[in-house]
């Protein structure tokens, strides 16, 4: 699934529009913001890329890092929209600053998965050290590549805020689309120095480097005026070497043979080989194995200072001791802990099952091994009568989910049944017993077997979404009676140009997961962009809604759904499961109930005659197969009351719609 | 009364055939030759795998032969022939029938020498039952005489309807008048010994057009009736027309009331349903048939064959060839053949096209080219799937002919799910065995994977406590 796909044809003036971001521009770093893109943390595996670059040798064998005081280190990220050239950006600084040889083949260098390139987008975060001169000055430039996406939301909050300033990239013939929108306002709460930069800027357009730049990141052209602004308008890191040692891990990854490798940003004072040092989160200690800079494959140094930005390795054997937002300190130096750490939290939920119980060990392995690298995701066994033992994992977002999936089936090579996402909701106790028994008064809910009952709960509340949508206003009726149909509270609507719009709605999280964003690509021709940042929760009116066949109800199928939406969500389910539940000997009632309240019903007819008109010798081999191949199936259907329910229903009505 | 024997099986079989061995059982069968046991008899099936035209609705491999090589196939049925009874070591041949394709396409002295090659070698009884498929053609009516004089002793009449529009929609190449006098004279030649193929569930039919037409038909038919449900398959002219709505095919619904409605038409008319598709009166099942059914051995010759013969040491050898179905079915056969020491019977896959068999048969005397033994479950798979398409079922001590270890009661007496079927009156186990009703027969398909799942189950579980 492409999330941001937008064709918005050139119009230079457009790009005008830039400007007035500028004025936002902010000279404090301040680490002291909490704000939301996204970010996905997945297993790091670093080629060799040995023959495209440049030899170290050329650099000093060991990179005098005490040379790069605070004033001559900028540290910046490139936050974009989809596809508007981030990565191929990146490319170019790493080429011109020799951290790679200059070569056709430099693609994405920074994107390694075959997730990545295939769908164009950043899911794992890469930093690159680059020395640059200018102006007969040496200069330490980190770019600390993040995702672009908003689904990887808390975690890239992180990574800017390693950083100083941001090129929030523009596609001139895409102009401002949602992504960009929201990555604005990321870095401008995050009061970044901000350089607009154009890409994909044909060579016959003339382009006035001022206040923005105007690029071709695929042609090179320009590029080097980028590399300019980075030293001339983002603002050196704070903090000096003269204070104790803090820093920040924006990142970490899994490696086999030497733990956890975080990526760090040295807030104030050093770090070298053999200190003792403390993670604020846990409180745990450990001592400094190896450390260096990141350009972007690891490059060993004796030490990191105040401003550096780099990696170190020292001892953890799990991701979930350095995660991302943590602090380090020098266990005989506290230090304040930096402020807005909060442990990943899942929004979406689903479950995986293997396609065959026989799969479950491959499976489980290659879910351990992913996870390895990603302490966003969680993951609680689970068991589902219909698809036997799995997995209920929660993912930070869709995109996490579907990367996650995509990653299991290409890189583990697991086929996988995904059930359609699930939110977490929660409910506010009333009844004494049950709080006690909670440890408190508000229960998240994540199964709907769990949903305790009306009677016992003062409130559910469930998790809302501030969603940016971007499109011509020739598609905002449509938009708009979507948005409403979602259960949407439009917050506002705004001209950004004369011909688009942006709308910020207020949504249940629910009402997003599974096919919102299909939808709005579809009805808009492909114009519209969607992004959003999570909003907290609300009440709301929801309600448990039963499956029953012949008034047997189907555990698996129990649905928490708002109370508006139950008439349209049951309805549709019976109609997949009719559709998927071959006809029997005898009539089957396929319904939704809420309680005893029947809310929707479809009927699988019973078969009047069912058998084979001609059998005589030469079928039978024929015959046979087939019978054995029913009775094979008889034998894997799960039967609810006298009814046989194939995996293939429960597969269509609990899966995940194919695009 | 006929006596069977299994002979003792040699040593290094799976231990759930060797039950058989050393196993002596009686069984009424009405018809009954005096046979020798069980294990060398058989049926046998010869196929033609020719037609002049494709019918709309058949999706069955079938050749329109492209030269006359009638000589050359009747050589190679002969060699074929000779070549599996051999094999096959069975000394009697109860039954045959020719099928196709088309074999009334075929010389009457093809018909001939085929059957003199089976008397020349085994018995062949001059009771035993000696059926040929007619197309009712003018042609085909022209030979119906030399036919019976070659020794065919039964016609089975591929009438299918007899409304003008119809035969032409489904591409047969007869009219309904060519039928009738066909019919009327293979009454005349066979008195007794004629069958009639029809067909319901047919484009834009209604079931009161049906009960007409059926109650029509019955007024010129002879004893026995097949009725067979059209069937729509994919890669058909017929399925092209329906695809593209040129046509309508009725209803499950109306098909279903359609073929109540042919069980009762016919029972009005004196005829007793036997099987599924199968009517009869005074006695004129057809016995061939009811050998497949009742899990006998029998042999095909041809292209396209499936073989079920026998080996030396009392084994049952299953040998297939591919079928080439005349719209219905193809050759096949299953037989124990005696003399390669086993008791594993196998399928066998032989060559499908004709000028390839014809090649084969001449290098090797048979088509065979593929082999594939039968366990025993799946050996009572099969004469529980067969067995229950009759009315009578399968009698306790049929069963236990196959399954002496493990009895009908013992599988699906003490299930929950067959309880149900019991309970809603759609099968039958009682002293006489395990049977359908009148409703369940209909919805035979939908009981049997159950069954074969209870089967199994019981299987499994005598041989673990062995």
């Amino acid at each position: 699934m492409t999330y941001f796909l937008v064709k918005q044809l050139c119009d230079i003036s457009l790009l005008g529009r830039v400007l007035p971001f500028k004025v936002c521009r902010r000279k404090i770093p301040s680490y002291n913001i909490c704000y939301r893109v996204l970010r996905h943390c997945l297993v790091k595996s670093l080629p060799v890329l040995s023959s495209s670059f440049r030899s170290l040798s050329t650099q000093p064998d060991a990179v005098d890092l005490s040379k790069f005081p605070v004033d001559k280190i900028r540290n910046f990220c490139i936050i974009a929209h989809i596809d508007h050239g981030k990565s191929t950006l990146a490319d170019r600084l790493l080429e011109m600053t020799g951290a790679i040889a200059k070569t056709e083949k430099n693609k994405q260098v920074l994107d390694k998965l075959q997730v990545e390139r295939e769908r164009g987008i950043t899911v794992k975060a890469q930093t690159a050290s680059l020395f640059y001169s200018h102006d007969g000055q040496e200069y330490l430039l980190n770019l600390i590549d993040t995702p672009g996406h908003v689904d990887f939301s808390y975690e890239v909050s992180r990574s800017l805020s390693a950083c100083q300033g941001v090129l929030l990239i523009i596609d001139a013939n895409q102009g401002i689309q949602a992504q960009t929108v929201a990555n604005f306002y990321l870095a401008f709460e995050a009061q970044l120095a901000i350089i607009p930069v154009i890409n994909k800027v044909l060579s016959d357009i003339p382009t006035e480097i001022t206040d923005r730049e105007g690029i071709s990141a695929k042609l090179g052209t320009n590029v080097e005026a980028v590399l300019q602004a980075v030293v001339k308008r983002i603002p050196h890191p704070g903090g000096s070497v003269d204070d104790p040692f803090k820093a920040l891990v924006f990142d970490s990854n899994f490696d086999h043979y030497r733990g956890v490798v975080a990526n760090i940003a040295v807030i104030g004072g050093r770090v070298k080989k053999g200190d003792n040092i403390v993670s604020a989160h846990l409180s745990k200690t450990y001592e400094v194995n190896e450390l260096g800079l990141l350009r972007p494959e690891e490059h060993a140094t004796q030490k990191l200072f105040a401003g550096q930005v780099g990696y170190i390795i020292a001892g953890m054997k799990d991701v979930k001791e350095a995660q991302i937002g943590d602090t380090l300190y020098r266990h005989d130096h506290p230090v304040q802990a930096l402020p807005g750490f909060k442990p990943a939290k899942a929004m979406v939920f689903a479950g995986m099952y293997p396609m065959d119980q026989s799969e479950y060990p491959a499976l489980r392995s290659a879910i351990e091994r992913l996870t390895l690298n990603d302490s966003s995701v969680t993951v609680q066994r689970d068991s589902s009568l219909a698809l036997g033992a799995g997995w209920r994992l929660g993912f930070l977002g869709l995109l996490h989910m579907e990367v996650f999936n995509q990653r299991l089936e290409q890189e583990y090579n697991a086929s996988v049944i995904v059930t359609s996402p699930t939110v977490p909701y929660k409910a506010i106790l009333s009844s004494a017993k049950l709080i006690k028994e909670h440890g408190g008064e508000e229960v998240t809910i994540v199964n709907p077997a769990q949903f305790p009952d009306r009677s016992v709960v003062l409130e559910y509340l469930e998790p809302m979404v501030l969603g940016t949508i971007l499109a011509p206003d020739a598609y905002t009726g449509k938009i708009m009676s979507l948005c409403l149909s979602r259960r949407g509270v439009q917050k506002s609507m705004v001209y950004i140009d004369e011909q688009r719009v942006m709308l910020k709605y207020l949504f249940p999280l629910n009402e997003i997961v599974v096919d919102f964003y299909d939808l709005l690509k579809s009805m808009s021709s492909g114009y519209a962009s969607f992004d959003y940042e999570n909003a907290d929760y609300q009440a709301a009116d929801l309600i448990k809604m039963d499956i029953l066949l012949n008034g047997r109800p189907v555990e698996e199928l129990t649905t928490i759904v708002h109370r508006e939406r139950a008439y349209s969500t049951g309805k549709a389910m019976c109609e997949r499961l009719k559709e998927s539940i071959p006809r029997q000997m005898f009539e089957i009632a396929i319904q939704a109930a809420i309680g005893s309240k029947v809310i929707a019903r479809e009927t699988v007819k019973a078969f009047r005659k069912n058998v084979l008109a001609k059998c005589y010798g030469g079928d039978i081999t024929r015959k046979m197969k087939l019978l054995k191949r029913q009775a094979e199936g008889k034998k894997k259907m799960r039967r609810v009351g006298n009814v046989d329910v194939p995996k293939d229903a429960f597969i269509s009505v609990l899966k995940r719609k194919e695009k | 009364m006929i006596t069977y024997m299994f002979r003792k099986a040699s040593r290094g079989f799976s231990p759930g055939l060797r039950r058989f061995s050393d196993l002596k059982v009686t069984e009424h069968v009405p018809e009954s030759p005096a046979s020798p046991r069980l294990t060398e008899q058989a049926s046998l099936y010869v196929h033609w795998p020719y037609c002049l035209r494709r019918c709309t609705y058949c999706n069955f491999n079938k050749y329109i032969p492209k030269e006359n090589n009638e000589d050359i196939m009747a050589k190679c049925l002969q060699r074929e022939t000779e070549t599996l009874l051999q094999l096959s070591q069975v000394s009697c041949i109860t039954s045959v029938f020719f099928g196709g394709g088309t074999p009334s396409l075929a010389h009457p002295s093809t018909i001939a020498k085929i059957l003199e090659t089976v008397s020349k070698q085994v018995n062949l009884s001059d009771e035993a039952e000696v059926t040929l498929e007619v197309n009712p053609t003018p042609v085909g009516m022209s030979k119906l005489k030399d036919y019976h004089h070659a020794g065919v002793n039964r016609f089975s009449i591929g009438v299918q309807s007899l409304q003008a529009k119809d035969l032409k929609s489904l591409g047969r190449d007869h009219n309904s008048l060519d039928a009738l006098q066909t019919l009327a004279e293979a009454r005349k030649l066979c008195p007794g010994g004629v069958s009639v193929d029809i067909m319901f569930g047919r484009p834009n039919q209604t079931t009161e057009l049906w009960s007409r037409e059926l109650s029509e038909m019955l007024r010129v038919c002879d004893d026995h009736v097949s009725l067979y449900q059209l069937t729509l398959e994919r890669g058909t002219q017929l399925f092209k027309q329906v695809q593209s709505g040129q046509v309508t095919m009725p209803t499950e619904e109306i098909t279903a009331e359609m073929y109540q409605c042919a069980r009762t038409t016919l029972q009005q008319h004196g005829f007793q349903q036997y099987e599924v598709s199968n009517f009869a009166k005074n006695n004129s099942e057809s016995r061939h048939n009811l050998s497949y059914w009742t899990g006998r051995q029998y042999i095909g010759v041809g292209p396209g064959n499936l073989n079920w013969v026998r080996t030396t040491g009392g084994c049952w050898l299953f040998l297939c060839n591919l079928i080439c179905s005349r719209c219905v079915t193809g050759a096949h056969g299953r037989f124990v053949p005696l003399g390669e020491g086993g008791v594993a019977r196998e399928a066998r896959t032989q060559t499908l096209e004709p000028d390839v068999w014809i090649r084969e048969v001449r290098q090797r005397g048979h088509g065979t080219r593929r082999r594939i033994q039968l366990g025993h479950l799946e050996l009572l798979e099969e004469v529980l799937v067969m067995g229950m398409r009759m009315t009578t079922g399968i009698n306790h001590k049929h069963w236990e002919l196959f399954s002496p270890e493990l009895s009908l009661l013992e599988i699906f007496g003490g299930s929950l799910v067959v309880q149900e079927l019991l309970q809603h009156g759609q099968l039958i186990l009682d002293d006489r065995g395990l049977r359908c009703s009148w409703e369940g027969l209909a919805l035979l398909d939908s009981m049997l994977p159950v069954l074969l799942v209870e089967l199994e189950r019981g299987f499994s579980q005598k041989l673990a406590a062995n």
